[in-house]
């Protein structure tokens, strides 16, 4: 049944694009909000700057670090053997138009109704949904899925611990100590540095391999050191023109610390929609590139077939788009409703997420970047850093993901039979 | 608040704890002026100075409600809820205790007898000053949270409310020196006087025992 790749290739392919453009759309409107809030309610950046990084790293992230959870999503879940795909290569798009359509469709209703929905789950629920429903449940990779379900649990709970102890030592060396001020100017740079070592390190050991770039661990780490050491070069150069108000009574000598810090989460900031475009950009792009994978070789399965740049342009104009139109408001929104956490609590807590999503990515993985967020602001609680915290919203994330799974994959089966019912 | 981040930070309450704690201290030197016309026998200023410490007793009670419909036991706070609403609870004392002075002094029209003006305003000074040094501990909290609770500022507070503990001293000093004067008018001034003035007395010793222990509630909350 190829002849219906080869008929309508075209038409699945443009239909791909706008359903991929739509949920990096929701992606841009939504998810990147919750990853930029932070650093805009802690005042470390402005909205409009907030927008800029995010537009800058969100496609480095999905550029650089990006391939392995869209390979996963792309051809990771299913198992194209077991489908059937290779006599049915039109089941395989039918399947992926279905999920991208159904998990953007729920987030837009989800979203309206103000459900904290992920789209990772929403877009693994509709892939399992269709290939158990409508193909076999046999075609399904159950391993993958029970360590990307696994992952949901952990994600948070990782960077929940990363995020205590990192805060904890902040404590230590600058807070609780005679001259924070002077400490805080001492150690942030260090800070900086972790944040780019980091980043470089774990994107470089894990994901840049489809880049076409294979280097040795003991390159990567050289390389991640002089990442490091430059973005600790920029760091010092803007800690420069932090000055401490002078004859300030305590309060405002803290005020003069966290200032210190706010300078420090704009590089969080950075590694966190580094981080998220790493992960969540390929909800977008992973059906995508598995429909132009399809089309373009005109039913030939080949799951190995790079990445076209194009495909990831897409789904970094499409989050653009979303942020632009959108997403600055929910930015505002929620940089209004956060101005509890400051930033020597805010960076703690987006370094410590940055590298938990991060590391998912290299692996593979795809997580919800708000979810591990919202881990590692509550390690900063367990620390006793932050006033007071919804513990309830733990419980409607939990509630989310039970409902989000089997909504996205009802969407997606009654989406699958009705465009196979189309065009056979 | 549909946002998971956004919805995830709750109103932090030591703000209004410290708003709250505002008030208290300010009912404490309002009772001050209060009997400070009260002792030169002008009533109808005394009634004046009375009602405006009915005023501040009903606002830190708004305060204190609306700190409570904040305070959900789903919050995570960085302290034991119930230590913080004893906080509350202890600093919502003074302005109540305040109330109950100067309504003792002001219905009965009771005459503070000259030779007990001295001592009096002497005592009362003393608890003004416990009760300042409550104001300034529990205005601690925005850089104990800061500091996470720990450090050179949890030390710093712990020595401040030492030294609360030298002011009650000195307090119980110059209640007794009250005392004794008051003892000595036994036979010049009604028996009723002495008795009204006698709960005068304890009633200010309660102000001074109440702000002595929001400093060790502080204490307990640091350490929880």
């Amino acid at each position: 049944m190829t002849e219906i790749v080869s008929q309508y290739g075209f038409l699945f392919l443009a239909l791909a694009c706008l359903f991929g453009f739509f949920m990096a759309y929701g992606v841009g409107a939504n998810d990147v909000a919750n990853a930029m809030g932070t650093s805009v309610g802690a005042r470390a950046i402005t909205i409009k700057q907030a927008i800029l990084i995010a537009m800058v790293f969100e496609f480095l992230g999905a550029w650089l670090a990006g391939g392995e959870v869209t390979s996963t999503i792309r051809s990771g879940i299913i198992d194209v053997e077991a489908a059937g795909f290779e006599e049915r290569p039109e089941l395989l798009i039918f399947g992926m138009l279905s999920s991208l359509l159904a998990a953007g469709i729920w987030l837009l209703i989800a979203s309206q109704l103000g459900w904290p929905v992920s789209t990772t789950h929403s877009i693994i629920g509709a892939i399992v949904g269709f290939a158990v429903v409508g193909i076999s449940a046999d075609s399904v990779v159950w391993g993958q899925i029970v360590s990307i379900v696994a992952s949901w649990v952990v994600s948070p709970v990782f960077s929940g611990t990363i995020a205590f102890f990192l805060f904890m030592t902040v404590q230590k060396l600058v807070l609780s100590t005679d001259d924070p001020f002077v400490n805080a100017k001492k150690y942030v740079p260090y800070y900086i540095f972790l944040v780019g070592f980091v980043i470089a390190m774990v994107t470089l050991v894990k994901g840049l391999s489809h880049v076409g770039l294979e280097i040795t661990y003991l390159q990567s780490a050289l390389i991640s050191i002089l990442v490091g050491l430059a973005t600790m070069a920029v760091g010092i150069f803007l800690l420069r023109q932090i000055k401490e108000n002078p004859g300030a009574n305590r309060e405002d000598r803290f005020r003069s610390v966290e200032r210190v810090f706010g300078v420090l989460m704009i590089f969080t900031a950075c590694s966190m929609a580094f981080a998220h475009g790493s992960n969540d950009v390929a909800n977008a792009i992973g059906p995508l590139a598995a429909i132009n994978g399809v089309v373009q070789s005109g039913g030939v399965l080949d799951a190995e077939s790079p990445l076209p740049t194009w495909v990831l342009l897409l789904g970094g104009a499409g989050i653009v788009a979303g942020l632009a139109t959108l997403g600055y408001k929910v930015i505002a929104t929620i940089g209004r409703n956060i101005t509890e956490l400051t930033p020597s609590r805010g960076f703690a807590a987006e370094l410590a997420a940055a590298t938990t999503v991060v590391i998912a990515s290299g692996t593979g993985i795809p997580v919800s970047t708000t979810h591990t967020l919202v881990g590692a602001v509550l390690g900063v609680g367990m620390a006793r850093g932050i006033a007071a915290l919804n513990v309830r919203v733990v419980g409607k994330i939990f509630l989310s993901w039970v409902v989000t799974l089997p909504i996205g994959a009802a969407l997606s089966i009654i989406f699958f039979f009705l465009l196979s019912a189309i065009f056979n | 608040m549909t946002n998971p981040i956004g919805a995830l930070f709750g109103r932090s309450p030591i703000r209004p704890i410290e708003s709250h704690m505002d008030k208290a201290h300010g009912s404490v030197q309002q009772l001050g002026e209060f009997l400070q016309v009260a002792i030169s026998g002008d009533w109808s200023k005394a009634a004046a100075a009375h009602d405006l410490i009915v005023q501040a007793e009903q606002d830190a009670d708004e305060m204190k409600r609306d700190i409570r419909s904040h305070l959900p036991n789903s919050l995570f706070l960085p302290f034991s809820r119930s230590d913080l609403l004893e906080l509350l609870r202890l600093q919502d004392r003074l302005p109540n205790l305040c109330r109950d002075v100067s309504h003792l002094l002001l219905t009965r029209q009771t005459k503070i007898p000259k030779p007990l003006s001295q001592p009096l305003q002497n005592y009362f000074s003393c608890n003004l000053e416990a009760s300042a040094e409550a104001h300034t501990v529990i205005h601690e909290l925005d850089e104990l949270l800061e500091t996470g609770f720990r450090g050179k500022e949890a030390e710093l507070v712990q020595r401040l409310v030492q030294q609360m503990d030298a002011t009650e001293r000195a307090c119980e000093e110059k209640e007794n020196v009250l005392r004794k004067a008051l003892y000595q008018l036994e036979g010049e001034v009604s028996p009723v006087d002495i008795i009204y003035l006698d709960k005068l007395i304890e009633g200010l010793g309660r102000i001074m025992a109440t702000s002595h222990r929001i400093g060790g509630q502080l204490l307990l909350l640091i350490s929880s």
